[in-house]
């Protein structure tokens, strides 16, 4: 018997039994698009499987537990130091667990990529237009994973108890706190008594190990059924329609491929956790409430949430007995709390806006969408200027610059910065449009110049290839919506203003260059 | 010695006594202290100190005034003692260079002989703070790492940051690295509190545990970087950074030449 036989065989034996064979062949020739950016959700993905596997190893010596010990271990500036069972199990697994400070360090850098890899992955989404019909639940989903990564992160950092986590916890007690009436009884709640306790420690432990990673595992899982249900978006190009998709097969370009960056995304981060060093934890000593240390800052996930804060004016009231501390709760809750609602509901707001309610499968050229683009911008520069925020004690050090002078660029950078952003976005891709309907109408500079005989000289150009001017001119530019005040009979109709501020903000997203049409095309031919 | 036990219980014995041990202890005390000042003479120090008025009047008056009463743009010498002096001087942040936010560190404008001619000079005005010597500073015998360590956390890393690289403090001024600093001026600094530091005397900070936190600082210093490049000891902000244009950076890159090689 041959081996084609012999294995022939065995599958033969699985589908008899479990009828896999019919759907194996389907699902494995199903096409995949290919571009780097869509590549950028797998570094998220392969960054997850690695802090699985790095973090089953932590957990292996990890003690989650606020009891007192006296260190022992062979770390010298820190011996005979009272300290809790959680700090001193890290110290052990950093210094004499084999290999426990490189997988340490590979848990802490895949956890910095992976939430790095979301937002670069949620950017691309947003600008392509990728979350329009049908795709607007998994946008949610991801806008679910995008917090839960944050919660998670957070968790994760705070678990080994040293002095830098431990005054993240007191800060995210504060903003507990800071929810009006109820937000004391909800800290005692957490933390199961008086600030910090021994409760929760061992509570964000098993939230970290189990339940998110659990959430985590549902959603991720869910995220990728339905990139396999719905097909993944392409660019526009010849050939590709709203119901095709061009690419490569599953099997096997893409298991190759796919497979393949995965170990490359695990060297890549295993390169960077054995050159440089990451949550440093033995230097940063033990917690207790009544130390902390210049230059407190949040991983870059939870940096412009902090930068927020840093920057809120100490705002207070006090009402029936009760303190609301406006300066933590507009920047720690409110603030955020509309951002993400914001950006989870943005494809319903847009389908709203444009009244568009057909199915998209082609992606937006970001040009092609300015009104879009100009909002990623604006929403990419309130985070960038929360972030600087965040970090302004080590740029005034770093810079000669005064705290002070920071804080208070931000507080008017936050909010004049945005709309600038917003302005120089939407010109910039109008601009873009435009130099594509000149490229499409008078093709390309060559640079070379010619002399005609009457003595003028002209600059040769030379027409782009028709797969070119497809690409540049195939987008759809839909006008903007007509929504007249008064119905056909001369009758005002109901909910005037928000049909006004609806046509209003249709008309925004509605400005465009023309595209150049046919017979645009023949009318240059005829010159 | 029966004539004297006679008069054993007379009133003025009691007053005689007492003036007998003062006169002893004050002899006693003048001797001793006599002994451990013998290295300069009475008038080795007079030379020192008007070598020290010299300079002072060249290099300091012109801020200080011309009896260091101090002036509108800085403070009076008087009682600063001789460890500010050898603190400011020693490290280069006086005579400051402009008067920005804060004087800083730099290479010392004085050599060590005539920053210990203006420490005696400062010293001579009003008593304050010594400079410790040599066998006060032996650290690395009477300090204690570990609780120099809890010490730096409760005391100074609030400032200085957890690995004693320096912070911000408000309006453009800082406190500074204490990488590199002598322990000499590091002890100086704790009792004398230049700028916006604040003073830890020996009440607050016992002389033993100020050579505990020099000991853990310098400890710190020659810490080899156990995790692989440090990224400044700043934490997560250099972190971040990192992850994004290193980390991701290569990512993409791989992930543009992956999507490159279809073609």
């Amino acid at each position: 018997m041959t081996t084609e036989q012999r294995i022939g065989q065995v599958a033969n034996y699985v589908d008899e039994r479990t009828g896999a064979a019919a759907w194996m062949k389907k699902n494995l020739q199903k096409v995949f698009p290919d571009h780097w950016s869509f590549l950028l959700g797998e570094v998220a993905l392969y960054s997850f499987v690695i802090l699985l596997l790095s973090g089953t190893y932590l957990t292996f010596w990890f003690d989650p537990s606020a009891r007192e010990v006296i260190y022992e271990g062979s770390y010298a500036p820190l011996e005979g130091v009272q300290m809790s069972a959680a700090y001193a199990s890290t110290l052990h697994i950093s210094f004499e667990v084999r290999g426990g400070l490189l997988m340490r360090q590979i848990h802490h850098w895949a956890a910095l990529i992976f939430m790095a890899s979301i937002v670069a992955h949620l950017m691309r989404v947003f600008f392509t237009g990728a979350f329009r019909k049908p795709r607007e639940g998994n946008w949610i989903i991801g806008i679910g994973l995008l917090t839960l990564g944050i919660v998670e992160g957070f968790l994760g950092y705070s678990l080994p108890d040293d002095l830098l986590s431990g005054t993240g916890i007191r800060i995210a007690e504060a903003i507990i706190q800071a929810i009006p009436v109820v937000g004391s009884y909800l800290s005692y709640f957490a933390f199961g008594g008086a600030f910090p306790g021994e409760a929760f420690i061992p509570r964000i432990y098993i939230v970290h190990v189990l339940l998110l990673p659990g959430a985590f595992l549902a959603l991720i899982t869910a995220h990728l059924m339905m990139v396999w249900y719905q097909k993944h978006t392409q660019f526009p190009g010849p050939g590709r329609t709203e119901k095709n998709v061009v690419g490569y097969p599953l099997m096997p370009v893409y298991m190759a491929k796919a497979g393949g960056f995965f170990f490359i995304v695990f060297g890549v981060t295993a390169f960077i956790s054995a050159v440089a060093s990451i949550n440093p934890i033995w230097l940063y000593g033990p917690y207790t409430p009544g130390q902390v240390t210049a230059g407190s800052q949040p991983d870059w996930y939870m940096g412009w949430l902090d930068g927020l804060v840093r920057m809120a004016p100490p705002l207070e009231t006090y009402f029936f007995g009760y303190t609301i501390s406006w300066n933590i709760l507009i920047p720690g809750l409110i603030v955020p709390g509309i951002l993400f609602t914001g950006m989870a509901l943005y494809p319903f707001i847009e389908s709203w806006i444009t009244g568009d309610k057909r199915e998209h499968h082609l992606l937006d050229r970001p040009r092609n969408a300015p009104n879009r683009t100009a909002l990623g911008a604006m929403s990419i520069t309130f985070m960038l200027v929360a972030l600087i925020n965040g970090g302004n004690d080590l740029i005034a050090t770093n810079f000669d610059l005064s705290i002070n002078q920071i804080m208070w660029g931000t507080r008017i950078g936050i909010i004049v910065l945005p709309p600038l952003a917003f302005i120089i976005t939407k010109r910039l891709c109008l601009s873009l449009q435009r130099a594509d309907r000149e490229l499409v109408l008078h093709g390309r500079e060559t640079g070379r110049l010619l002399r005609l005989p009457h003595g003028e000289f002209v600059e040769v150009h030379e027409p782009i290839s028709p797969e070119k001017a497809y690409l540049l001119t195939s987008h759809e530019q839909a006008p903007a919506l007509a929504l007249p005040d008064v119905d056909g009979r001369g009758v005002k109709r109901s909910g005037a203003l928000r049909n006004k501020l609806r046509s209003r903000m249709s008309v925004a997203h509605s400005e465009a260059v023309p595209k150049v049409s046919a017979d645009d095309l023949k009318e240059i031919e005829h010159h | 010695m029966k004539r004297l036990s006679r008069y054993r219980r007379h009133k003025a014995v009691g007053p005689a006594l007492l003036i007998f041990a003062l006169l002893g202890i004050g002899t006693t005390f003048s001797v001793a202290s006599a002994t451990t000042a013998s290295e300069i003479t009475t008038a080795d120090r007079s030379a020192l100190i008007e070598e020290g008025r010299q300079i002072f009047l060249k290099g300091c008056s012109s801020c200080h005034g011309i009896n260091s009463e101090g002036g509108a743009i800085a403070p009076s010498l008087v009682g600063v003692g001789a460890a500010s002096v050898d603190f400011q001087v020693g490290t280069g942040r006086m005579p400051m260079a402009d008067m920005s936010t804060q004087a800083m560190r730099k290479a010392p404008l004085y050599t060590p002989e005539e920053t210990a001619a203006l420490a005696a000079y400062v010293a001579s005005l009003a008593p304050g703070p010594e400079i410790p010597t040599e066998a006060q500073l032996n650290y690395e015998r009477d300090g204690s790492l570990a609780e120099g360590g809890e010490l730096f956390r409760t005391n100074c890393a609030m400032c200085h940051n957890f690995a004693g690289q320096g912070g911000a403090l408000t309006q453009g001024k800082y406190a500074p690295t204490l990488m590199g600093v002598e322990p000499k001026h590091i002890y100086e600094s704790m009792v004398t509190g230049p700028q916006s530091m604040p003073v830890f005397s020996d009440k607050t900070i016992t002389p033993q545990e100020k050579l505990s936190i020099i000991k853990w600082i310098k400890a710190a210093e020659k810490e080899p970087n156990l995790g692989g490049a440090s990224l400044g000891r700043v934490g997560p902000v250099t972190e971040g950074l990192l992850a994004w244009t290193l980390g991701l950076g290569l990512l993409i890159g791989v992930a543009v030449w992956l999507a490159m090689k279809a073609r």
